[in-house]
């Protein structure tokens, strides 16, 4: 008896039963809704069961690892991470679709991209962490240089939404890190000056998914079909929804993409504008309580990160759910938690053991 | 101080930590707002209209298209119906090579090239998504050796339709007319007429006759089915139907056994029969030889075929009954001694001398009359039962062309009869003022002469020459003529044509007693028909005409011999019985038959017969030795 209650004490001892709670009703959220989406496959459903169950398990393993641990990793994983990125370049590199973005690697093929995810923000802050006593604008600046390197390989795969989650992900690490407002004020103005420069820079096609989204009805077969459909979805839910499994736009294969990037369209037809806000309020709690933890968070690093991770998984649902109601370009970003796939759920996943960890570990951390 | 500088440092950092992340949830509650409001504006403002696109997507109108409605005779004999087949249909949108898709497809069944002739002809004349039938009527066998290989061949379909079929095929043909593929013009006709979308399922439409002048009432109401699809179009289910309205079916006038009487009667003539009931206008047959298959073109046909019968010197396309013009000759004298009654220009005992021809005062020209030597004296009655030109030359020349022309279109000569059958034309009844017009010329005397025997201008299409007929048969009452007796709903009951009475002409009984004694003593020993009531047992009067194809010139003589057979004078014989009660009235012309007496006559008589007693007669042989003696 005693032991179990220990076991389950030690089991437990570095959760967040707050994040859980919500961690476990995207689960929920994302069998129910699959089960639709696949028109009642429960192969598919049992498969992201499986990706969950995975999932978790690495949040756990990450929510008990100290986080010196986790900083000893920095170096080592963004390094492993510049390799294999730089290897999905040469002749290893496994195309698909158009896309170079993925490495054989035998057993299977990998995602690169995924790890710098977590990577690359969990770079910058030990590197912020390392010079935390003498910051000067240098620092900022190779910091700068460590995020933009990868986001520009990636971009080149091209893979505009990995590029842009994980350019996100370090751009809050540099802001909570205090890069100065001149700055990025300079930057910004930098950057709408080299827009031009930058378009031209682009893949035909994502100029064509970014034209798209001033209209789509330009090329309502082609290209704008994915926003079209998805908009048509949303719309026709109407405030109620049409109700679960009767979504004709899902049911009738309008809707492409439906159980990946695509998933919040079928929630918002079936479940409405009220579906929509009650998702939208569970995201608006687990974003909460990521911000309550990098409140509280006590080292600058754990700051960085924690204040990190949380952001871009705003950043995540947002650039989903923009781009599914059509008021950004179609990028290829899957609906945080809820969209088949086990790669993004473990790695947001392990965002969230990093955030648990954080969060239970302070009191044996000193400042 | 050292330790109190760092923890005041320390502070400062985590306050402005802090601020910094206070506006990063600021700029998090900023964007969700954006999509929050986002949501509202689709789901709640734009509702309605992605609600719309939605259905678009997933709902297609399905047209269901109506059975035809068939075309009965006045007894229920079925003159045309529905039969429903299969055919192997290609969508030319979905083979990029037809040539070797034939060449494949002929391997399983046989194609003739006229098949590919009339399918390559049809894609070139309606272009569309649909499929294009290359074969139709296949069997049982064919069905299932195409089917069980029709995954070899995307774009290629079996279905199964329904087709129009004609049991009384060429006896009817320029009657029934026919059904075919809607053309280009059609459709253009068809949006003109705002029905267009009573149309979207329908393959076929009428193009002559019957056929065509009623299609309102036997192609129905399109159905609808409401059919819910997915994003590759398939159905899944159907939401709502309205059935469709099968068309009306119709019921003819006509007698599908004296039709074919009538028919049978011309042999290997070529010519035109039409014959009315005097008393409400109903058209008894109908008759244009010759006919042709009109199945032939329910799919299109070939080119072949279609120059063959397009270029044929017996024009089997040209409904002769209904736009075949010809002038009417002598048929056109009791109508003329009505004129001459009417205005007192003759008395019926007044006579004449003929001496085989006539000169207009002061002119040496000779009208000549067709005996040669005259008929001695003449008059009125024996003018008729004789035919005798030179009575009628002085008639015509002291009536005077104005009152011919105001007596001879009150019996319907030079209009339309409103006969209710599609691209009827209105012959012509010639006057100075259209002289004038047409030919920028004055009116001679000469031609007012050549008028009054039914020549010169004068032209008549049969079935305005049995109206006339008909109109003098039944003493100058005249009836609208029509071809549909009842409209027929599906849905049962009929709604009857109602028997139009058109005018009455109040012709004098004394003038139409002696026109029509005269008519019937055409028709015994010693008039111009003699053969035909020789032993009926009924009354019958008639006139024989004749119509010339080439102009004799002066001084010479007609001889059939000499000339080509399709220069031959054509002949006409008017006919109603029984005389003194008549229920038939009939106008016959055989082209290039010689003489009405002969030829016409008896086809009359056959028809009369068969309507009067009962009686199927035998096909009458061609006569081409009789033709020799032109007597009139």
């Amino acid at each position: 008896m005693m032991n179990a209650r220990l076991l389950k004490q030690r089991f437990m001892q570095h959760l967040d039963p707050v994040l859980l709670i919500a961690l476990g009703g995207f689960a929920l959220v994302s069998l129910v809704l699959l089960y639709s989406a696949s028109d009642g496959s429960w192969m598919r459903v049992l498969s992201q069961a499986g990706n969950i169950v995975v999932a978790f398990g690495a949040m756990w393993i990450v929510a008990n690892m100290p986080l010196h641990w986790l900083m000893r990793l920095a170096v080592p994983m963004y390094v492993l991470g510049m390799i294999l990125l730089l290897l999905v370049m040469t002749p290893l590199g496994v195309t698909s679709h158009g896309a170079t973005r993925w490495l054989n690697i035998g057993l299977a093929t990998i995602q690169p991209s995924e790890l710098m995810k977590i990577a690359v923000p969990l770079m910058m802050a030990w590197y912020f962490e390392k010079h935390e006593a003498t910051l000067k604008l240098r620092n900022y600046f190779i910091a700068t240089i460590l995020l933009l390197v990868p986001v520009a390989l990636i971009a080149k795969q091209p893979d505009l939404g990995t590029s842009i989650l994980i350019g996100a992900s370090g751009f809050y690490v540099l802001f909570l890190a205090g890069l100065s407002w001149r700055i990025m004020i300079g930057s910004a103005l930098a950057a709408a000056a080299s827009a031009p420069f930058l378009w031209s820079m682009l893949h035909d096609y994502q100029r064509h998914r970014i034209m798209m989204l001033f209209d789509p009805s330009q090329d309502a077969l082609g290209k704008g079909y994915h926003t079209i459909q998805g908009m048509i979805a949303v719309g026709s839910g109407g405030i109620l929804g049409k109700g679960y499994l009767n979504g004709t736009q899902t049911h009738l294969d309008f809707l492409p993409e439906r159980t990946t990037d695509f998933i919040f369209a079928v929630w918002s037809e079936e479940f409405g504008l009220i579906g929509n806000m009650l998702l939208l309020g569970l995201y608006i709690f687990v974003i909460g309580r990521g911000f309550i933890i990098t409140a509280n968070a006590s080292t600058y690093f754990t700051r960085l990160m924690a204040g990190s991770i949380t952001l871009t998984f705003f950043t995540y649902t947002f650039v989903n759910m923009g781009m599914v109601s059509g008021i950004l370009p179609v990028v290829g970003v899957p609906l945080p938690l809820i969209s088949y796939g086990g790669t993004s759920m473990l790695t947001l996943m392990l965002g969230f053991g990093i955030l648990m960890s954080i969060h239970t570990h302070k009191k044996l951390v000193k400042t | 101080m050292n330790r109190y500088v760092e923890l005041k440092n320390h502070q400062r950092e985590i306050y402005y930590f802090r601020l910094r992340l206070v506006l990063s949830l600021g700029f998090v509650a900023v964007m969700l707002l954006i999509l929050l409001l986002r949501f509202f504006y689709l789901q709640v403002i734009r509702h309605d209209y992605f609600h719309t696109m939605a259905d678009s997507n997933r709902i297609y109108v399905v047209p269901i298209v109506p059975n035809r409605g068939l075309i009965l005779d006045r007894n229920g004999v079925v003159m045309a119906k529905n039969y429903s087949g299969y055919t192997l249909e290609i969508a030319p949108t979905k083979v990029k090579d037809m040539d070797g898709l034939i060449a494949e497809l002929s391997r399983l069944v046989e194609i003739t090239p006229k098949d590919i002739k009339r399918f390559k002809k049809l894609l070139t004349e309606r272009q569309t998504l649909e499929t294009m039938p290359l074969l139709s009527q296949l069997t049982d066998e064919e069905v299932a050796r195409i089917s069980a290989q029709q995954y070899r061949f995307p774009g290629v379909e079996i279905k199964a339709r329904l087709f129009r079929e004609y049991p009384y095929t060429d006896v009817t043909s320029h009657l029934i007319g026919y059904v075919g593929r809607i053309n280009q013009k059609d459709i253009d006709q068809l949006e003109e007429d705002d029905a267009a979308s009573n149309y979207l399922g329908s393959d076929y439409i009428g193009k002559t006759g019957i056929e065509q002048s009623y299609e309102k009432d036997l192609h129905g109401k399109t159905g609808f089915e409401q059919v819910e699809v997915d994003a590759s179009g398939r159905a899944v289910r159907v939401l709502s139907r309205t059935a469709p309205k099968s068309g009306n079916n119709l019921m003819l006038t006509l007698d599908a056994k004296l039709q074919e009487v009538a028919e049978k009667a011309f042999g290997d003539y070529r010519g035109a029969l039409v014959a009315l009931d005097p008393t409400n206008g109903e058209v008894l047959a109908f008759v244009s030889k010759p006919g042709y298959d009109p199945s032939l073109f329910i799919d299109g046909i070939d080119t072949d075929t279609w120059d063959e019968l397009n270029n044929s010197p017996d024009t089997p396309l040209n409904n002769r009954a209904l736009r075949g013009q010809y002038p009417p000759g002598s048929t056109i004298k009791p109508f003329m001694a009505l004129a001459g009654l009417y205005y007192g220009t003759r008395s019926p005992t007044h006579g004449i001398s003929d001496p085989g021809y006539y000169m207009l005062p002061g002119s040496r020209h000779q009208y000549r009359d067709w005996k040669v030597g005259g008929h001695g004296s003449v008059d009125m009655f024996k003018s008729i039962v004789v035919s005798c030109d030179t009575y009628y030359y002085g008639l015509a020349n002291e009536l005077g062309i104005d009152n011919m022309h105001s007596y001879l279109s009150r019996f319907g000569f030079g209009q339309k009869t409103g006969l209710d059958m599609e691209g009827e034309v209105s012959g012509l009844l010639p006057s100075p003022e259209w002289k004038a017009k047409r030919y920028n010329q004055i009116w001679y005397p000469g031609d007012t002469v050549s008028a009054g025997i039914g020549q010169g201008y004068n032209l008549v299409t049969p079935v305005q020459l049995a109206f006339a007929t008909a109109i003098l048969a039944n003493d100058g009452v005249a009836f609208q003529p029509h071809l549909v007796k009842e409209v027929q709903p599906p849905s049962g009951g009929g709604v009857p044509t109602v028997i139009k009475r058109l005018f009455d002409l109040k012709i004098d009984p004394a003038n139409l007693k002696l026109v029509k004694s005269a008519m019937e003593a055409v028709t015994k020993p010693g008039g111009t028909a003699s053969v035909a009531s020789y032993g009926a047992p009924y009354r019958i009067a008639g006139k024989t005409g004749t119509a010339q194809v080439i102009a004799i010139k002066q001084g010479e003589k007609y001889d059939a011999k000499k000339i080509s057979e399709y220069n031959r004078d054509h002949a006409w014989f008017i006919a109603f019985a029984p005389a003194d009660k008549p229920r038939i009235a009939m106008a016959v012309l055989v082209e290039n038959g010689g003489h009405g007496g002969t030829t016409a006559a008896p086809i009359a008589r056959k028809v009369m017969d068969y309507y009067l007693l009962g009686k199927i007669p035998q096909p009458l042989q061609k006569v081409t030795d009789k033709t020799g003696d032109a007597s009139d």
